[in-house]
C-alpha cells in the first residue's frame, strides 16, 4: 500500500483515491511479469544441466547445480562465431552506406532548393509505403543477375538507401542555423565540406538513432538472407539460430537451444540495459522503418 | 473617328509581325531559364544520386519487375518464359492455399492487431508517468520488440511444446485435455498470434505513451475539478487526442501482419494442414519451393495492391508527420 502511495505522489490529488487506475497499474505489473517470462526460461534452461531430464526442462526455478556446458554445446554445433561475424559485417556494411546516402539526400532535401524537389520528395516518401521486404522475390532475381547470389553484399544492397534515414537527417539539418553555414560559405568552403565539418558533427544524436534502429532491425532480419544466403559459411545469426533450432528440435536439446538463443540477442540486450533511453526514443521517431 | 480606326488598323497590322519575334524569343528563353534551373540544381541531383540509384533498383524497378513477371510463365523450370497475359493472377486467385492464407491473414491481423493494440493502450495509461518503477516495468514490457521473430519463435517452440513445455507444465494441468498448441489446425494460428502479441506490445506502447504527452494539462484539471471519472476522462478527453495515434499505430500493425511471418518458417512451415499459411510465406513458398516466379509475382503484385490501397488512405497522415517536401 506503502509503495502504490509513494507512485502516486504525483497524480493530481482530486484522483489519487480513485482504484480503476491502481487496477490498471496492477494489471500491467501483472503482464509485465508474464511478458519477462520467455527471457526467465532462456536464463535458466541455458544453465540447467542435460542431466535434470526433459521433464524437469520447464522448470521456472534455476538449477541447484549450474554449467555452462549448453553455451560451450551451442557455441560448437551451432557455429556462433561464424555467424556473429556475417551478422556483424552485414549491418556495419548496411549502416556506412547508409550514412553516406542519408546524409547527401537529407542535406539536399533541407537545404537545397532544386527543380522537381516536391516529385521526388514522394518518391522517397512512396518507398515508406511500399514495405521492401514484400519485394523478396524481383529483388532475388536482381541480386542473381548482378552476380550477388549467395554473398553478403547482396543481402545489404536493397537497404543501401533508406528514405527514413532521408527524412530524419533532413529534420536534423534544417534545425541547423544557417548563419553557421554562411560563416563556412564565406570562408570558402565547398559543399561537401561543409556537409562534413558543419552538418555530421551537430547532428550526431539523429546519426546515433538512425545507428539504433538500422542495426536493431537488420541484425534481425530473416527472410531476406534466408534467400539470398545459400553456404552454410555466409549465415547471419537468424539464419544460423532457425537451423540451428531445426537440428537441436530433434535430439529435444532445449538447454542448447536456449543457449542459441541467449548468444544471439544478448548483444543487443546488453546494448539495451546500456542505453536504454536511447533506444526508446530512437523507436519512437522509427514507426515505419 | 479616323485617327481611331487608324489606330485600329496599326494595332491590326502589329500581330502579323509579332508571332516571329514573341514565339522566337520566349522559347530561348524558357529553354535558357530550364537550363539554368537545371544547371542550378545540378548540386542537389548528385547528392540525391546515390539514394536515386538504390530505391530505383529495389523499389521502383522491381515494383516494375513484379508486373512484368506476373504476366509470363515457363511450362516447366527450363523452358523458356511465354507471354500469358493474366493467367497467373487467376491461378493464385483460383489456389486455395493462397486464398486460404489471405483468409488466415485477415484472421491473424485482426486478431493480433486489436490485441496488442489494446494492450499498448493500457501499458501507456499506467505507465505514462515516469519513476523508476515504471521505467523498469517499461523495459520488460519493451524488451520482446528488441530481440529478432527467429530468436522468440525459439524460446516459443519450448513454451507450445506438448507435454513438456513451458505452458503445459504450469497451465495445461488445470485442462481436462493438453491441447496441441501447433499441432492443432483449429489452434496453431492463434498461438502464432500469442507470440506476435507478446513481440509487438510494448512498441506500439510508445507510440501511446508519446501520444499521451500530447494531452493538454489543463483540460486534464478541470476534468478533474468537475469530478471526471477515470473512465471518463478516457472517453472524452484522451481517447479523442490519441486518435491520430491510433490511425498511426494501426496501420504499422497490419504492415507487421502482412510482413512478419519468420516464425510461421521456424514454428510451423504453415501447416499442419497450410492453417498458419500466411501471404508472404506463400510467395516465398511458390518462389523458392516451387520456383514458380510467376505466381509468386502475381501474389505479390495482389499483396502490394492490397497494402498500397491502405497506406494510400494514411499516405497524408505519413506526409503531414515528415513535414511535407
Amino acid at each position: 500500500m506503502k509503495l502504490i502511495d509513494t507512485l502516486w505522489k504525483d497524480a493530481p490529488l482530486a484522483t489519487r483515491g480513485e482504484i480503476t487506475p491502481k487496477l490498471g497499474f496492477a494489471l500491467t505489473v501483472l503482464l509485465a511479469m508474464v511478458w519477462l517470462i520467455p527471457f526467465l526460461w532462456m536464463g535458466v534452461a541455458t544453465l540447467r544441466p542435460a542431466s535434470d531430464g526433459i521433464n524437469a526442462m520447464a522448470e521456472l526455478m534455476p538449477s541447484l547445480k549450474p554449467t555452462l556446458d549448453n553455451v560451450r554445446d551451442a557455441w560448437e554445433i551451432g557455429d556462433f562465431p561464424r555467424y556473429t561475424l556475417n551478422t556483424t559485417i552485414i549491418c556495419t556494411g548496411i549502416l556506412l552506406v547508409q550514412f553516406v546516402t542519408i546524409t547527401l539526400a537529407g542535406f539536399a532535401f533541407a537545404r537545397l532548393d532544386f527543380a522537381g524537389k516536391t516529385p521526388i520528395f514522394y518518391l522517397f516518401l512512396m518507398q515508406l509505403m511500399l514495405v521492401p521486404v514484400l519485394l523478396i522475390v524481383p529483388n532475388l532475381s536482381l541480386v542473381a543477375q548482378l552476380g550477388l547470389y549467395d554473398t553478403l553484399t547482396g543481402v545489404m544492397m536493397p537497404f543501401f538507401a533508406s528514405a527514413f534515414g532521408t527524412f530524419l537527417m533532413r529534420q536534423a539539418f534544417e534545425a541547423i542555423p544557417t548563419e553557421l553555414e554562411d560563416a563556412a560559405l564565406i570562408d570558402g568552403a565547398g559543399l561537401i565540406q561543409r556537409i562534413r565539418h558543419i552538418y555530421v558533427p551537430l547532428s550526431m544524436p539523429s546519426f546515433s538513432a538512425f545507428a539504433i534502429i538500422s542495426v536493431t532491425s537488420h541484425w534481425n532480419d530473416f527472410l531476406w538472407p534466408l534467400m539470398v544466403i545459400n553456404s552454410p559459411d555466409k549465415r547471419p545469426l537468424t539464419v544460423g539460430l532457425s537451423v540451428f533450432t531445426k537440428t537441436a528440435e530433434g535430439t529435444q536439446a532445449w538447454g542448447t537451444i536456449a543457449a542459441g538463443t541467449l548468444m544471439v540477442i544478448a548483444p543487443l540486450l546488453v546494448a539495451f540495459l546500456i542505453f536504454q533511453k536511447r533506444f526508446i526514443s530512437s523507436f519512437v521517431t522509427s514507426g515505419i522503418k | 473617328m479616323h485617327s481611331i480606326s487608324r489606330r485600329d488598323e496599326m494595332s491590326l497590322a502589329e500581330p502579323a509581325a509579332l508571332p516571329v519575334a514573341t514565339s522566337a524569343a520566349p522559347r530561348l528563353h524558357v529553354l535558357k531559364r530550364v537550363l539554368g534551373r537545371f544547371k542550378a540544381s545540378l548540386p542537389a541531383y548528385l547528392l540525391l544520386l546515390p539514394s536515386l540509384i538504390f530505391l530505383a533498383l529495389f523499389t521502383y524497378g522491381a515494383m516494375g519487375r513484379v508486373l512484368v513477371d506476373a504476366l509470363y510463365q515457363r511450362a516447366s523450370p527450363k523452358a523458356p518464359v511465354r507471354f500469358v497475359g493474366f493467367e497467373n493472377i487467376s491461378a493464385v486467385l483460383a489456389d486455395p492455399a493462397f486464398t486460404g492464407a489471405v483468409v488466415n491473414n485477415l484472421i491473424y491481423t485482426v486478431g493480433t492487431a486489436v490485441p496488442s493494440i489494446a494492450l499498448a493502450l493500457l501499458f501507456a495509461l499506467a505507465l505514462s508517468r515516469t519513476n523508476v518503477v515504471t521505467s523498469a516495468l517499461r523495459a520488460a514490457l519493451f524488451l520482446p520488440v528488441l530481440i529478432p521473430m527467429v530468436a522468440a519463435s525459439a524460446l516459443f517452440l519450448f513454451i507450445f511444446l506438448p507435454n513438456v513445455g513451458l505452458l503445459d507444465y504450469y497451465i495445461g494441468r488445470l485442462l481436462p485435455v493438453l491441447p496441441n498448441w501447433l499441432g492443432d489446425p483449429d489452434i496453431a494460428l492463434y498461438a502464432i498470434m500469442i507470440i506476435t502479441i507478446w513481440k509487438n506490445a510494448g512498441y506500439y506502447m510508445l507510440f501511446f505513451l508519446a501520444g499521451l504527452q500530447a494531452v493538454p494539462e489543463d483540460v486534464m484539471e478541470a476534468a478533474h475539478l468537475d469530478g471526471a471519472g477515470p473512465y471518463r476522462r478516457l472517453r472524452h478527453i484522451i481517447l479523442p487526442e490519441l486518435k491520430p495515434t491510433f490511425l498511426f499505430v494501426t496501420v504499422i500493425a497490419t504492415l507487421n501482419a502482412v510482413t512478419q511471418v519468420d516464425h510461421v518458417f521456424v514454428m510451423t512451415q504453415g501447416g499442419p494442414s497450410n492453417a498458419t499459411n500466411l501471404v508472404l510465406f506463400y510467395i516465398y513458398q511458390q518462389a523458392v519451393e516451387h520456383y514458380d516466379i510467376g505466381k509468386a509475382s502475381a501474389a505479390t503484385l495482389l499483396t502490394l495492391a492490397a497494402l498500397m490501397t491502405l497506406t494510400a488512405l494514411s499516405f497524408r497522415t505519413l506526409a503531414n508527420r515528415e513535414g511535407g517536401p
